[in-house]
């Protein structure tokens, strides 16, 4: 067209973004790559072809790394580690600091590469993926600079396994490799096999910015390398982020295996638009949110919930606008919606949306002939029964449905078994500002989707994952206590029967503690508990599946619990220790009949399980969330919400101290509980039912079941109605709980058969807090005028 | 509600470009649930203005074509205190030729002229003189303008002396303090009465968004002008300490587009104030076409009103004619 036919029909033209710089750093590398391993690169051998999703063209070949390399790379990064975390965190930070202003200044390089390797249009890499990682990278710069100063009590995992996913290849590595330096671990990561590209050449930048060799090593190759890394028995920990079905195969394969690990998995994040929002600014959010990177966002608002008075009006705008994106090569300036990353995944939307009901409407804007294209797809009047309202499609279709109520809104948005982010759209504040925690997410947008900042922490509830990456809570994934492992915990098993018994004077029925009764044990069976002298102390049920499920049962029951302030939890367990204190000489007695230990170490534990209560009864309203300093006018929130449901096991070793720093930190919290008392020793957690129930602690926050602790382990860890579940158990059971939880993709806390000194420090403080909360992440964006 | 029966007709401008006139807006009582409905929400509103000049990108010849398109889209406009039939009339013969000769030919254009020339009352015998036979129409500012604060019938008067003197377009200036003040009746009254003393002249309000406090408020009186009959909506007088901006724009467009989702009546968008370079204008065009459509490209529903723009564009052009950094000196001065 010429210049008199363009100003006829004024369109945009064609505005293409230079490959040749990228193409030349690939032909520098003659177009293949090894491994990058101990600041090497190795021969390219047994490669595969990386390829351009918007044209099919081979822009390189990468090599599929063996046992052999990953096993280099992980022996590399296990030589590097000491001294890298040896350093002082001010020469990391140098190095962090370095690897930022490298990529600011390869900028366009990094960019280009990614859009050609990923199919994403130039504008998300160039003004959103790119900037996000240098912004990565210098927020970790400063939390290594700062590590010695704030985290003195903390120290590196060691060597970090990270996998990551194709649709944010480089951001996806600086959120996995930024904290992991900066804390002092040492990191063998795995791009994936589409999208390799930005990370090779990140490695090459690597070497610039003077990081050392082995600290980082790059292996690339499919789903088998992953697998290599997850299964190495000389990696301390596993990040992932991917699909949830990965997720949960990495959960099994790790299972007792000491590995820490966090998971970023899918979702099917809720966008609710409520009818007094800004309905136009909500539809412009619909593009951030699905029509972003193609929709291949694990945390796109996929699920569209609009208030029923608006949803014809909403819809018809939405259509109007779909029709707006410009779909095309992805070097273009003035493309909105690139290629999905490949034909593979092109399949798998086309066919679920070809099976799908409702009322399907396609963007009607022109399809590039060749390449891996889909349209911008809406489907409404679909219900939560169907299929694509419960699965994630990761690609550029929105589902969507209405609502009457804000209730029926917060329903149908938590109507999922996802939890990854969620939006909501009001110009009332009151509302957005009730709903935001009423949802299950780990990130909520307020008026604004997709926003994203190192400060804020990002990931999931549910079978989105655990972990956070972003903020002061992202580095708890990259740290440990300080100390090392702990001595071996050895199995404590229950005094033995003896041969004549001497019978109390009355007996004393303790039952099952479930929904604030006491309950009969389903089985029917209860066991004997002997003191060592061999005096008959009383019976304990012995609790099965039933009565843990009954006991789950009553603990999801009693969600208001999650709801209450910490102010009214803090008084509930200041009374349980006051109570517990009037009961002191009692406790003491049974203690010291139980375990037959002196009577100053028995009422050392009782005063100090007293100090614990209040210790949880003093952070109750005091473990304070932070408002954070993301580069945006607005806040982002970082809240500590309850994790919900808690299924424990009680360490065996100390009956009382023990079960009360379980339930001290769970009930300050917010969390409802089902604990299982300490196996040999149950009594004194029969004993405080009296506690609970002369303490307002309202029925169904704290279940205790009494029995063996792998018959009720094993149910309570894979109960799907279960948020998480911790064990100190004396028993072996931390392999089978963290295999048993990956069904829900539970979080778990185990204890790996290592013992923890209850009546120390170990015992209390921030670690149980941690456990027992999710950080939300709120962003609420403001402005007038 | 009444619209009017006249039919949407082509014809051929001055400059043998075809112009489509729309029917006009004869506006509708006021409906104060759609205005109190209305919202914009600040910062949603700012992001989506920050990241579209990052979202679409013209070059080469479409970026000559669409500067052409943004040059007949302008009021080229003097509104100083010292203006003189002088001044005007140097204005008036850039608006007639606002491009060199050898630019358009080296682009294959034929001759092209500004959307309108806008002046004070006291200029439009000059302008209209000055731009007969041209096609170029004159506005003219109106109803007290800047700050609209004269004696309401006076505001009116100026208006029929405006068109008396052969103003085909009226710039009137709403009171901010009744958008202020959410007196969303006297507004509606306010513009009703000048858009009746327009007769056939095309009214433009001018809302002064810099004064009106939220874009809640902007979004609003947009709303509130167009029941009233308003052909155009302009952000600003240019005497404003903050004047045409994105976000000012987004959210007026938006509330056009509703307008014309209820009405079927497409209503013109003019910002104003602050407009000075080609990439600026650029992406005011790509808002448009993003935000309403192609069919708001043209001068009857689009115009800048701007000054020293022109100037920019020219240099623009030069460079993609040539290859070289032009200079202002080797174009008219307007």
């Amino acid at each position: 067209m010429n210049v008199p036919e363009i100003f006829e029909s004024m369109e945009y033209g064609p505005a293409p973004e230079s490959s040749a710089e990228a193409m030349a750093w690939i032909d520098g590398h003659k177009g293949k790559f090894g491994q990058y391993i101990n600041g090497q690169w190795t021969k390219p051998a047994k490669t595969f072809d990386s390829r351009n999703p918007a044209t099919g063209d081979v822009l390189a070949k990468v090599s599929q790394a063996n046992a052999k390399d990953v096993g280099a790379a992980v022996s590399a990064a296990r030589k590097a580690q000491k001294k890298w975390a040896s350093l002082p965190g001010h020469e990391r930070a140098k190095v962090l600091y370095a690897i930022a202003r490298l990529i600011q200044k390869q900028s366009r390089l990094f960019s280009v590469l990614e859009s050609l390797d990923n199919g994403k249009p130039i504008r998300e890499s160039r003004d959103i993926d790119v900037p996000l990682v240098v912004r990565h990278f210098y927020y970790h710069a400063g939390m290594a600079q700062l590590q010695d100063a704030e985290l003195p009590d903390r120290e590196a995992l060691g060597v970090c396994g990270q996998i990551i996913p194709w649709n944010f290849p480089l951001l996806m590595l600086a959120w996995k490799v930024a904290p992991a330096l900066a804390m002092g671990n040492t990191v063998v990561l795995k791009p994936a096999e589409y999208t390799s590209l930005t990370a090779l050449l990140f490695a090459d930048l690597a070497r610039e910015a003077g990081v050392p060799p082995g600290v980082l090593n790059i292996v690339t190759g499919d789903g088998a390398v992953g697998e290599m890394l997850v299964t190495h028995s000389d990696i301390d920990k596993i990040a992932f982020t991917g699909s949830t079905a990965v997720g949960r195969r990495i959960r099994q394969a790790t299972a007792g295996s000491g590995k820490a690990l966090t998971l970023e998995l899918g979702g099917k994040s809720p966008y609710i638009v409520f009818d007094d929002a800004d309905i136009d600014s909500a539809i412009e959010g619909l593009v951030d949110a699905i029509w972003f990177n193609q929709g291949q966002v694990c945390c796109a608002g996929s699920r569209l919930l609009v208030q029923e008075g608006i949803a014809e009006t909403f819809y018809a705008r939405l259509r109007a606008r779909m029709d707006k994106l410009r779909l095309g090569d992805p070097l273009d300036k003035c493309i909105d919606v690139g290629a999905v990353v490949d034909p593979v995944q092109l399949e798998t939307i086309t066919s679920l949306v070809n099976s799908s009901g409702g009322e399907v409407y396609h963007a009607a804007t022109p399809l590039p002939e060749a390449g891996c294209y889909y349209p911008p797809t809406l489907i409404t009047g679909l219900e939560p029964a169907d299929r694509l309202m419960q699965e994630e499609i990761f690609g550029p279709v929105l589902v969507g449905t209405t609502f009457r109520t804000p209730e029926e809104a917060v329903q149908l948005a938590n109507n999922t078994r996802y939890g990854l982010a969620a939006t909501v759209w009001s110009e009332n504040v009151n509302l957005a500002l009730d709903i935001a925690p009423k949802l299950a997410a780990g990130v909520v947008w307020v008026n604004a989707t997709n926003l994203f900042d190192a400060a804020a922490g990002f990931g999931g509830v549910r079978e989105s994952g655990f972990g956070r990456e972003g903020g002061w809570e992202g580095l708890l994934a990259y740290t440990r206590p300080k100390g090392g492992n702990a001595k071996p915990l050895k199995p404590i098993t229950a005094n033995p029967a003896p041969k004549e018994v001497a019978t109390a004077d009355l007996d004393r029925t303790a039952k099952l503690y479930v929904g604030g009764k006491q309950a009969r044990p389903d089985g029917g069976y209860s066991q004997a508990i002997w003191s060592p002298k061999g005096k008959l102390l009383g019976h304990a049920g012995l609790a099965n599946r039933k009565d843990v499920r009954n006991a789950v049962e009553a603990a999801a029951g009693a969600a208001k619990w999650s709801n209450t302030t910490g102010h009214l939890r803090a008084q509930i367990l200041y009374y349980m220790g006051e109570n517990l204190s009037a009961r002191a000489d009692e406790f003491a007695h049974r203690l010291k009949d139980m375990t037959g230990t002196t009577a100053s170490k028995v009422e050392a534990e009782v005063s100090a399980s007293i100090q614990r209560l209040f210790t949880y009864a003093a952070w109750a309203d005091k473990f304070d969330g932070a408002a954070k300093g993301v580069p945006l006018r607005g806040i982002a929130l970082a809240m500590n919400d309850p994790v919900g449901v808690i299924g424990a096991m009680a360490p065996d070793d100390a009956p009382l101290l023990g079960l009360v720093s379980l339930i001290g930190p769970a009930m300050a919290m917010g969390n409802r509980l089902i604990v299982a008392a300490s196996e040999p020793y149950p009594l004194s957690a029969t004993d405080f039912y009296q506690v609970l129930d002369t303490s307002d602690v309202p029925a169904g926050v704290v279940n205790i079941l009494t029995g063996n602790h792998a018959e009720i382990a094993k149910p309570l860890a894979g109960h799907l109605n279960v948020d998480a579940v911790w064990s100190f158990s004396s028993s072996d059971l931390s392999a089978m709980i963290e295999a048993e939880s990956a069904g829900n993709l539970k979080r778990t806390w185990v204890n790996n058969g290592r013992a923890r000194d209850w009546s120390s420090a170990q015992g209390e403080g921030r670690d149980f807090l941690s456990a027992a909360t999710e950080v939300r992440t709120i962003w609420v964006p403001y402005g007038e005028g | 509600m009444t619209t009017t029966t006249e039919q949407t007709e082509t014809a051929l401008s001055a400059a043998g470009l075809p112009q489509v006139h729309e029917p006009r807006n004869d506006g509708m009582p006021l409906d104060l649930d759609w205005v109190k409905s209305v919202q914009a929400n600040t910062s949603a509103i700012e992001r989506r203005a920050a990241t579209l000049p990052g979202r679409r990108s013209v070059k080469k010849d479409y970026q000559a074509a669409w500067l052409l398109k943004a040059i007949t889209l302008i009021d080229l406009t003097t509104l100083a205190g010292d203006d003189t039939e002088g001044r005007v009339r140097r204005l008036c013969a850039k608006a007639a030729n606002p491009v060199r000769q050898d630019l358009l030919e080296a682009m294959g254009m034929g001759p092209i002229h500004t959307g309108a020339v806008c002046v004070y009352h006291d200029m439009v015998p000059t302008a209209v003189r000055a731009l007969e036979g041209t096609g170029i129409p004159v506005a003219a500012v109106s109803t007290g303008f800047p700050a609209g604060l004269s004696p309401f019938h006076l505001r009116v008067a100026e208006i029929t002396e405006s068109v008396k003197a052969g103003a085909e377009e009226i710039d009137i200036v709403i009171s901010r303090r009744h958008v202020l003040t959410g007196n969303w009746q006297a507004l509606y009254d306010e513009m009703r009465a000048f858009r009746d003393a327009c007769g056939d002249a095309h009214v433009k309000a001018i809302l002064a968004t810099g004064e009106l406090g939220s874009l809640r408020n902007v979004a609003r009186a947009s709303v509130v002008c167009m029941m009233a009959g308003a052909d155009f909506i302009k952000t600003s007088t240019g005497k404003e300490s903050v004047n045409a901006t994105l976000p000012v724009s987004l959210v007026m467009i938006r509330a056009i587009r509703e307008y014309e989702e209820r009405m079927g009546i497409k209503v013109g968008y003019k910002p104003a104030g602050g407009i000075s370079k080609a990439k600026d204008a650029l992406t005011y065009l790509a808002l448009i076409k993003e935000e309403l459509g192609d069919r708001w490209l043209q001068p009857d529903l689009f115009r800048f009103g701007a000054s020293s723009l022109l100037g920019d564009i020219e240099r623009q052009l030069e460079h993609h004619v040539t290859g070289h950094y032009s200079a202002g000196y080797r174009h008219a001065l307007a």
